[in-house]
């Protein structure tokens, strides 16, 4: 119910939303659990294991029980916290983990089963027979236990992440992060000031104590004016959610969630924020007591009450009792009266006189248990000195003291320290570098003390950073000592819940720690207390306070579990946002892109590069036969291939000759001017690294080539040799893969379509197989290499990038007017096969030189990367795999890539195994299928019978070992 | 004979407007690598400064403005953004054409900082990255070189293949900035 003339939201703006279908008004801005509590809606959720009816129980991120779905389709967001989301017109939200409806649920006969499914259930219960666990149990549980659903569809929000860097990060905005902020900004610090609610404040919003002769809220309000007047950037929303190294901190920003409407806008923004000093001001969190029936709508923490009351002028009832350990109980007392709310008893576990006041008071008394239905509490029974009293009331509000939120001082593995006078865990100082925590969540839990505490942080922080700390005054407020005795929990009858989310009670705890788990992490995994969405932010330690006593341990000699980032859950979506579809990875699109993709032609990513797979023509059907009429034309007129993604690396300098032959296996230093050579490059460890062909343009400049994929790993190998190991020599490169759209046209008529667009007219003489240099590309300075992957009669054109679309189209037309055409990958490799030239599919990273048949390209004169270790024993001779050509014996039978080799009559197995199929494809030219592979002294095999099966794909064909090279193995095609 | 027609790296990608922001491909002119050899730093500057009237940058700088700029641009490294390069230079340096090897745009408008803190993970704030800096950096995925001009303006070189994924993740944050300030 709301309460007349309480809250601070402005009352005017009333939306609908809609919680199970039901439509129901509130007021813009104001939570979820505040509009429900406001329309009297006290069942909101349904427990994870017992189907156990829950109320709303903190007003906070860390709620446990009050989990709802917000959304629909494929846009749907489960397990959002009612305490966090805010309400906007149209806002529609569904209970979670109930079937058929939240008031009728089916599963609560869990809570039947309960003496089943307690403590270490999963591996007692289900263990046998073995088959059931996954056929049978487990589905059935998983059904059964659980919270909210993904929507199962592609995310159609958009999410967005983002960097921010600052002098100081505050994290919380409460009387200490608020007072820390001001007076870091006011010294000319670059301040962020980060907290998760909507409005800054913490708990000054949610007392009604006053800060500086102004009530709380208005205090606040009025500093962050002064903030962002001095340029501090105040993230409301934003949780920081992990603490990192060298000072950075993960935050999660709610960005579009609390908005009808999003446009644009993205639903969450994931912030890394890299701060060179940060204030950890997070507060801390009120604690439960355990006892029986501590569950049951309309059991809520104390200062959740204060909060809904004061700040949002809601109320879950009318007849409240308050349960609890410190002096908060009359705090809170005052505070219903002064709303017109009934107090229908305070319950004080501590002994002595209470204070004056209008309302019965138990002292040294505890609650042993509650009454009511699914629909929350009607009473609670009250065990006194003077034996047990029952009281009617429809809410009972708890408070068993306070933890301060240490959880982001223990990120980086430090561990909290107890602390007896407030029965709590503080941050152990200096657990993470350049952060300090003050305020609340250091301990101390007055107002006074906590704006006392935000100067003296700032003062530290500005002393570090090297600036002026001023003189500041701290204002005036509430400074009441906090006095609290220890209370975890109410021996009884019944369960008394310790962790809410997952259904954890004492019982569970004290038959974990029977069993002998008894340290905190194995009792943890036992109960799985704390291991819920939550990560049992307001239960872990009680729980731990309770495993203490069981085990008759210290609670610091028990020790707490391991705090782990993230604070609050962050979706998957937000820290992998903009990395859906392309954004996985960025596209490079050649200059023939679009003219390919105009002809139909379909893309295959190699690396990062879109290439032509093979251009379709009208009359034709099936890939093959685009493949083998491509592989024609190059073989009898002439083809066009864009072959500018292979990578270029531009290397000048006095030593660039002598660079080249460290890096290569073959000699550079002697290639003449205006000529191109093959080159091996060799790892350290003597493997092929790559392949690709180097021209030398000048006396001091050479063009090296790569494979496509290997591009950028080979300049990053140059680059460490040149740094690294041959700093003495005098040379530069720089990549110009980009700066070149280069093609290649080969076949028989290739010199005749080159000749028609270059200004000056080549020959054998002026050009022979493997010259280079300059020439005007029909106007154009450009480059022509007469190279050959093809094994035809070939050339690459090179020209700047502006003009590779015009120079593409107009070698394609000529092409075709000679009966030829653009030609793809598939008959690209084909082409290669054919000849038995090698791809990254046979220089895998696991052959030499050697296997390949190029061990004699080691130049035996010079040293160079690799060669060493490329002569160790096992690395050359008989023993070794060597890449042979394959040919089926029948030849309407395929070769596979991937399957293995076997002796003929051998048994197939691991052991006989003698080599495996590279590639393979259909040669139109020779009309039948070819592979390459790699067989154990294969070299010396040629005209054997081999096996060849694929256990993959359940095939076996016998097939002849052959020379790599099937097509022109003399050469005359690419030199004539 | 035929003529080749030229085509540039963002066409028909570029211009767009988000709210304030305005993203636009710019003719850079001539954009030339200069790597100092050994021992000939301080000649290429002096070559530099007598040629177009630049010097060397140091690291993180740019030189010069208006139709000639000189960028840091790696260890070494620079690059020389708009005429083309005096012959003289290649006696101290590689020289290296890279006019056609990067997509050159330019994000100005209110905010634009911010569109950048979407997508490089580097300090921009003006106090840190004020104009006549640069950076080589990562813009999502994509390598580039990063140079402020003024406090609201910003020249990204990107390279020419990538420039679609390059156009495509700007216009994202541009457009989420926009949002964000209710334009």
């Amino acid at each position: 119910m709301r309460i007349e003339g309480k809250g601070q939201a402005e009352r005017s703006r009333k939306v609908r939303f809609q919680f199970d279908g039901r439509w129901m008004e509130g007021v813009e801005g104001e939570t979820l659990a505040a509009a429900l509590m406001a329309n009297d809606v006290r069942l909101v959720a349904r427990s994870f294991k017992y189907h156990r009816p829950r109320g709303i129980l903190t007003a906070g991120s860390e709620e446990p029980n009050a989990l709802v779905t917000v959304g629909s389709g494929a846009a749907r967001d489960p397990n959002v916290r009612a305490t966090v989301q805010e309400i906007y017109d149209g806002l529609v939200v569904e209970s979670q983990n109930r079937w058929p409806s939240l008031n009728w649920d089916v599963m609560s006969l869990n809570s039947l089963a309960a003496p089943f499914l307690g403590a270490g259930f999963y591996y007692k219960t289900f263990m046998w027979p073995r088959a059931f666990w996954e056929k049978l149990y487990e589905p059935v549980i998983r059904r059964a236990a659980g919270l909210g659903a993904l929507s199962g569809q592609s995310c159609t929000e958009r999410y967005e992440k983002a960097y921010a860097f600052c002098d100081l990060l505050v994290i919380g905005a409460g009387p200490t992060g608020l007072m820390a902020a001001l007076v870091a900004a006011r010294a000319g610090a670059d301040v962020i000031l980060c907290d998760e609610d909507s409005t800054p404040g913490g708990r000054l919003l949610a007392e009604r104590g006053e800060v500086d002769g102004l009530p709380g809220p208005e205090w606040a309000a009025s500093v962050v004016a002064k903030l962002r007047d001095l340029g501090v950037r105040v993230m409301t929303r934003t949780t920081v959610t992990g603490a990192y190294d060298q000072g950075t901190f993960g935050a999660l920003e709610r960005v579009a969630q609390h908005r009808a409407a999003s446009g644009d806008l993205p639903r969450e923004c994931f912030w890394r924020i890299a701060a060179r000093r940060a204030v950890l001001a997070a507060g801390a969190l009120e604690r439960p007591v355990a006892f029986a029936g501590n569950d049951r709508p309309g059991v809520m923490m104390a200062g959740a009450l204060r909060a809904y009351v004061n700040r949002w002028g809601v109320a879950p009832g009318k007849d409240i009792a308050i349960f609890g350990n410190s002096d908060d109980v009359y705090r809170t007392a005052e505070d219903l009266i002064a709303a017109g709310l009934k107090v229908a008893a305070v319950v004080d576990s501590r002994s002595g006189p209470p204070p004056e006041h209008p309302y019965p008071v138990y002292r040294g008394a505890v609650v042993t248990g509650t009454q009511g239905g699914r629909n929350g509490v009607s009473g609670i029974r009250i065990k006194t000195a003077g034996g047990e009293v029952r009281v009617k009331a429809d809410t009972l509000a708890m408070s068993g003291g306070w933890n301060p939120s240490v959880h982001l001082s223990c990120h980086m593995n430090g561990r909290p320290v107890w602390r007896d006078d407030i029965a709590a865990f503080v941050p152990r100082e200096g657990a993470v570098p350049g952060m300090t925590a003050v305020g609340a969540c250091n301990g101390v839990f007055t107002t006074r003390g906590c704006l006392e505490a935000g100067v003296s942080a700032a003062q530290v922080a500005l002393r570090d950073l090297g600036l002026d700390v001023g003189a500041t005054t701290v204002p005036s407020a509430e400074d009441v000592p906090y006095q609290i005795e220890p209370l975890w929990n109410v021996p009884g009858k019944g369960r008394a819940w310790l962790d809410f989310q997952n259904d954890v009670t004492v019982k569970d705890v004290v038959q974990a720690a029977a069993e002998n788990f008894r340290s905190v992490e194995h009792m943890k995994r036992y109960t799985t207390q704390g291991m819920a969405t939550d990560q049992g932010k307001n239960s872990n330690v009680a729980a731990l306070a309770v495993l203490a006593d069981t085990t008759g341990r210290g609670i610091p000699e028990t020790g707490t579990t391991t705090f782990r980032p993230p604070y609050s859950p962050v979706a998957i979506a937000a820290m992998g946002a903009g990395a859906q579809g392309h954004g996985f990875a960025p596209q490079r699109l050649t200059t023939s892109h679009v003219a390919s993709v105009a002809r139909g032609a379909p893309m295959i990513e190699a690396g990062l590069w879109y290439r032509s797979s093979y251009f379709p023509r009208e009359g034709e059907r099936t890939w093959r036969q685009f493949c083998d009429r491509e592989v024609g034309m190059v073989r009898g007129a002439v083809g066009i291939c864009d072959v500018s993604t292979l990578g270029k690396i531009d290397i000048q300098g006095p030593d660039a000759a002598a660079f080249l032959d460290l890096v290569y296996a073959n000699t550079f230093s002697t290639l003449k001017e205006g000529r191109v050579r093959y080159g091996l490059m060799l790892r350290e460890d003597g493997h092929v690294m790559d392949d690709g062909t180097t021209a030398r343009l000048g006396p001091q400049h050479y063009v090296m080539t790569t494979t496509t994929a290997a591009a950028g790993a080979v300049m990053q190998h140059l680059e460490f040799v040149h740094q690294c190991l041959v700093p003495q020599m005098n040379l530069r490169m720089i990549s110009v893969t980009e700066q070149w759209a280069q093609f290649a046209v080969a076949g028989p008529r290739a010199r005749e379509l080159v000749n028609g667009v270059l200004a000056a007219p080549i020959d054998d003489a002026t050009w022979p197989f493997m010259a280079c240099g300059e020439v005007d590309v029909a106007g154009v300075r450009g480059r022509l290499f007469r190279i050959s992957f093809s094994g035809e009669h070939a050339y690459e054109i090179a020209v700047p990038a502006r003009f590779g679309a015009a120079l593409f189209d107009l070698l394609v037309t000529r092409a075709e007017a000679f009966g030829g055409g653009a030609y793809g990958m598939e008959a690209l490799n084909v082409l290669r096969i054919e000849k038995g030239h090698i791809t990254h599919a046979e220089i895998h990273g696991r052959t030499t030189a050697f296997d390949i048949g190029m061990g004699r390209m080691i130049a035996p004169g010079k040293d160079c990367i690799g060669k060493a270790m490329a002569a160790r024993p096992g690395l050359v001779g008989p023993r070794r795999q060597q890449m042979v050509g394959l040919q089926p014996l029948d030849a309407d039978k395929s070769l596979t890539a991937g399957a293995q080799l076997f002796a003929q009559g051998a048994v197939v197995a691991r052991e006989t195994n003698e080599g495996y199929v590279t590639s393979v494809c259909h040669s139109p030219f020779l009309g039948h299928g070819l592979g390459l592979g790699f067989l154990r002294d294969g070299r010396a095999r040629h005209g054997e019978v081999v096996r060849m099966v694929d256990q993959l794909r359940g095939l076996e064909v016998a097939c002849r070992v052959t020379d790599p090279v099937r097509v022109d193995p003399d050469g005359g095609r690419l030199r004539g | 004979m035929v003529e080749l027609m030229t085509k540039s790296p963002c066409a028909g990608l570029l211009p767009i407007t988000r709210g304030a922001l305005s993203l636009s491909e710019e003719d850079a002119g001539t954009v030339t690598s200069l790597a100092s050899y050994d021992g000939q730093a301080g000649a290429l500057s002096e070559a530099l400064q007598a040629a177009h009237g630049v010097s060397f940058p140091a690291p993180g700088r740019v030189r010069g403005q208006g139709g000639t700029l000189c960028s840091w641009s790696g260890l070494d490294q620079a690059f020389l953004i708009g005429p083309e390069p005096d012959p003289d230079l290649s006696r101290y340096a590689a020289v290296t054409d890279q006019s056609d090897a990067w997509a050159v745009v330019r994000l100005t408008g209110a905010g634009c900082e911010d569109v950048l803190a979407r997508l490089v993970p580097v300090d921009l704030r003006l106090r840190v990255f004020s104009p006549g800096q640069s950076a080589r950096s990562l813009l999502g995925h994509l390598p580039v070189l990063l140079l402020r001009q003024e406090v609201e303006s910003f020249l990204i070189l990107a390279f020419r293949s990538m420039a679609g994924t390059l156009v495509e993740d700007l216009d994202t944050a541009m457009s989420s900035v926009t949002a964000r300030s209710g334009g």
